[in-house]
């Protein structure tokens, strides 16, 4: 595997959308920014292009670097570029940030043009469908009628699961990877935590900490800190920390003693000074609204009626975020509807955060599936 | 575009003896189905539209790399991912015989299928009996393994095959039996190397 084949210096390039947005809750969005890269060529036929659908905390940043921030690797840089498993040198990759969220897109820091301030709390709460819309309007803006393939991790998979949904003709196919078809009630637990911990944060201001000249940073750092736990597993942080003491013996306070903890606050402050906490609210919604199958009384397979693309399921064996048996039953209702499917459950110990890191047996599938897409 | 699928494979008798019995354009489980030569020949033979299961990483990927339609899974599980009766045929093609929970995966073949393949290596060859007889446990062609680090923890002679099925409410439809690329048709438990059934829920 040609690991450190990079796309290189990318930059990010932005579209203007008029068009007014109707979203999902009602609310009417007039007009917003959306922020994307691109990586290899659209070929003449139209018919080479990939998006990439972002994670709760991911960005339209999916592979290379910038030229003022050489450190700045894209988040799936491992599985994009030339000759890695979605390769570049044969597809047109296109990572777009979600409306909503705080890496150029417009969202809650944002201006909003009728009061000349930022929308903070007024922006409105955005759902899996409404992303697909806007991503459906890039495409056009793109001039791609169909995307040869649709895909992301967890909340990204999500996105890809809505497309053959929402436009069965614009995908040939999904990749839903440690994803789930909804939340479970955990699942939605661990969200309303983290979402609390940032509303109760007294700097949160009502969502309005713009104005205020401060930011929830304790709140979000909390949110983050929890998510990352649960992002684990076990096994995997008792590999990397175990009970490692950072001092090699126990100092009878509350600072920093265990490596984990460490790990845990360094994680926590890094995200707290480069996400909008807005955005984390909004995000963690989006993934406990999405439920294709409620529009049918919870019956998945009536919900995937509708499927024309073929699908790569993958899921990790120690994720218990979006486990195993929530993929088969992805996996069962494309089943019910004959859908062509790949599925595959990948022996990993990295928990949901599997998805980003590299494994060969991973890579070496999607490279696989990939390579036998017809262009 | 890569293709792992061999050409000597395709010659295989146990595959065309199966082809043999599959409707064109039927639906396909292919259950334990390696890299996806069965279900591949049978697409190309038999134009089926079908679904394999798999439990091993590298046979996985090579159904990936063969295009064809995979699901990772254990079978000593069950088929919970398959709705009853929603396939013309699933394939137990040389497996049973690995399996822990037998009667199990013939119950839930015979739920999911409209009919069902197995084939085996018959335990009653009269190459293995003479092992047997002569102290040793049978290795031979079809069963090349010895006692001790064989996958094969189940085997059965033609007999036993026909007993269990009666147990188990199937109706046997056909049998084929098989030597090399011969067909058996004189005392096939003695003289037979692979048995072939197809057979379906009884009643």
């Amino acid at each position: 595997m040609q690991a450190s084949n990079s796309v290189g210096v990318i930059t990010p390039q932005y579209v203007h959308i008029d068009k007014p947005l109707h979203l999902k809750s009602g609310t009417v969005l007039n007009s917003y920014n959306l922020v994307y890269e691109t990586y290899g060529k659209l070929n003449p036929e139209r018919s080479n292009a990939v998006l990439i659908c972002h994670a709760l905390s991911g960005s339209h940043h999916v592979a290379g670097i910038y030229a003022d921030q050489p450190k700045n690797v894209g988040w799936w840089d491992n599985m994009i570029g030339p000759g890695k498993p979605i390769d570049t040198n044969r597809f047109f990759v296109i990572g777009v940030n979600n409306l909503g969220g705080c890496h150029g897109s417009t969202g809650p820091a944002s201006i909003d043009a009728r009061t000349s301030k930022p929308y903070g709390a007024d922006f409105p709460v955005v759902t899996v469908e409404d992303w697909v819309e806007t991503q459906a309007l890039l495409a056009d803006h793109l001039g791609i009628e169909q995307f040869a393939a649709i895909g992301g991790g967890s909340l990204g998979g999500m996105q890809a699961l809505r497309w053959s949904l929402d436009h069965p003709e614009r995908v040939r196919h999904a990749l839903v990877i440690a994803a789930a078809s909804n939340l479970t009630a955990q699942n939605i637990a661990f969200n309303d935590v983290a979402r609390q911990a940032i509303i109760t944060d007294p700097d949160f201001c009502g969502g309005d900490y713009y104005s205020h000249n401060t930011l929830p940073r304790r709140g979000l750092r909390l949110a983050r800190m929890l998510g990352h736990i649960t992002y684990l597993s076990d096994d995997s942080m008792a590999a990397k920390f175990g009970r490692e003491l950072r001092e090699g013996k126990l100092s009878f306070g509350f600072d920093v003693e265990f490596e984990i903890e460490s790990y845990l606050r360094y994680q926590g402050d890094k995200f707290a000074d480069q996400f909008d906490a807005n955005s984390y609210l909004l995000m963690t919604k989006a993934l406990d609204y999405f439920d294709p199958a409620g529009a049918y009384d919870g019956n998945l397979s009536e919900a995937f009626r509708v499927i024309k693309a073929n699908f790569l399921v993958l899921s990790f064996t120690s994720d218990w975020r979006f486990s195993p048996e929530r993929s088969h039953d992805v996996v069962k209702a494309l089943l019910d509807n004959n859908v062509n499917v790949n599925y595959a459950e990948i022996t990993s110990s990295n928990g949901h955060d599997s998805f980003l890191m590299v494994n060969d047996y991973y890579h070496q599938l999607v490279h696989a599936y990939m390579d036998n897409i017809d262009l | 575009m890569t293709n792992m699928i061999n050409p000597a494979t395709i010659s295989r008798p146990d595959f065309a003896a199966i082809a043999a019995w599959i409707r064109p354009g039927a639906k396909v489980l292919d259950l334990g189905c390696g890299d996806g030569s069965l279900l591949h020949y049978l697409q190309e033979r038999r134009d089926i539209f079908g679904y394999g299961v798999e439990i091993d990483d590298d046979n996985v990927l090579g159904c990936f790399k063969n295009g064809i339609n995979i699901i990772q899974n254990d079978l000593e599980s069950g088929l919970s991912s398959f709705e009853s009766a929603s396939f013309d045929y699933v394939i137990l093609s040389q497996t049973l015989q690995a399996m822990r929970h037998t009667e199990i995966i013939i119950k839930e073949m015979l739920r999911v299928g409209r009919e069902v393949i197995v084939s085996f290596p018959n335990f009653g060859y009269w190459k293995n009996r003479i092992q047997v007889v002569s102290g040793h446990m049978p290795v031979s062609e079809t069963l090349p393994y010895h006692w001790f680090n064989t996958p094969n923890i189940h085997l059965c002679t033609l007999g036993d095959f026909e007993a269990l099925c009666d147990q188990q409410n199937a109706h046997i439809l056909e049998r084929i039996v098989m030597n090399g690329d011969r067909q058996v048709k004189i005392l096939p438990n003695l003289m037979g190397v692979l048995a072939f059934y197809r057979f379906e829920r009884r009643g």
